[in-house]
């Protein structure tokens, strides 16, 4: 059974109840796995509490860090700086210098571009190419596809089959996800995997840019952030165990004579 | 001799912040499969309210089998009814009106 995930989930963190909801709508939806963007320097108990409340409805969250730098140095040193904090990293392209720093560096998991301003998409040839060798994902928003009017709407679909066209082409993977800021914009995974045919995606193809490709991008991430991990291939199997000090500590505690 | 058309029937629930009536609810779907598809692919779809329920916000229509994907995409990208936000979500897909009645009683 596929385990579906949408990971770009964006309540308002700011009302715990509205958070609540979309979450457990979410579950009920048929998701198991969300991602919830959080801010760089979240507090501790934020990510705690959107734990506890994934976890009372049965469903896995893996936090994600949004950036939109302006500059290629400005996105390496967000890098540098938040990549280990977060299980997904998402750059928002707004300049093709950053699309292709984005696409390039291995540390970034998400290229997102702009649904309205299709001068700032940047998906093109070359910037599959270098994601492709990246193992860097495209994104897709549904909900931005539903709220769009018509003349914008129409030009997105056109523009997204291209891209679609591409990523497939050169073998880079395609995640789709809600981008929902309300329940009204939520929808399961298959109605999603519907909307996508129209821009040309198969349906079977949907679904795994709906279940498989957001949980290999997921997985990958935790197994590289646990102490375990060195480089890829290459884990600690195991560690040795520890002496006992209670034993030798005693000996020498002992006064002499003893 | 021409076989008999295969069918798909369609358990939908609906979400709005108002009481939506039987003929919203068929307009919406009708004018959301105009807008993606234009006249001539919603001449293909062969669309019929079955049954309708204003106190337990569902309903159930048919449509050619050929055509579920462009039903599906159409009431997924419903996000009004009436100038309201609402949604229509699919529950369940089947061939006869029986299996969706078990299928969306589960």
């Amino acid at each position: 059974m596929r385990k579906f995930s949408d990971l770009h989930l964006r309540p308002s963190l700011a009302d715990p109840n509205h958070t609540k909801k979309m979450i457990s709508k979410s579950s009920k939806l048929g998701y198991r796995l969300i991602g919830i963007p959080v801010q760089p320097r979240f507090k501790r108990d934020t990510i705690q509490e959107l734990r506890r409340i994934c976890s009372d409805v049965k469903i896995d969250l893996a936090t994600r860090l949004d950036l939109t730098p302006d500059t290629p140095h400005e996105l390496l040193l967000h890098l540098r700086r938040f990549r280990r904090r977060f299980e997904l990293v998402s750059v928002r392209c707004e300049s093709k210098s950053v699309a292709r720093q984005a696409a390039k560096d291995r540390r970034v998991d998400i290229l997102s571009f702009s649904a309205t301003n299709l001068r700032k998409r940047f998906f093109d040839r070359a910037e599959a190419e270098l994601a492709s060798k990246a193992l860097s994902t495209i994104e897709v928003d549904m909900a931005t596809l539903l709220l769009l009017k018509r003349p914008s709407k129409i030009r997105l679909l056109s523009r997204l089959r291209r891209e679609m066209a591409i990523a497939k082409k050169l073998d880079v993977p395609v995640i789709l996800s809600s981008g929902a800021k309300d329940l009204h914009a939520m929808r399961s995974p298959k109605d999603y995997a519907a909307l996508a045919a129209l821009f040309d995606i198969p349906q079977e193809s949907a679904l795994c840019a709906l279940s498989e490709n957001p949980v290999a991008i997921v997985k990958r991430n935790r197994e590289k952030l646990s102490e375990d991990y060195i480089a890829p291939g290459i884990r600690i199997a195991s560690r040795p165990r520890k002496e006992p000090i209670v034993s030798t500590s005693k000996k020498t505690l002992s006064p002499p004579g003893n | 001799m021409s076989r008999r058309p295969r069918r798909r029937y369609l358990h939908l629930a609906i979400e709005s912040e108002q009481l939506v009536t039987e003929e919203d609810v068929t307009n919406s779907i009708w004018s959301a499969l105009l807008r993606l598809f234009g006249e001539y692919g919603t001449s293909h779809v062969n669309l019929t309210l079955i049954e309708y329920s204003r106190q337990r916000n569902y309903a159930i229509v048919r449509c050619s089998h050929k055509a579920l994907g462009m039903v599906r995409a159409s009431i997924t990208s419903i996000i009004e009814i009436n100038g309201k936000p609402s949604a229509i979500h699919v529950v369940a897909v089947s061939g006869t009106l029986k299996a969706l009645r078990r299928k969306a009683a589960m």
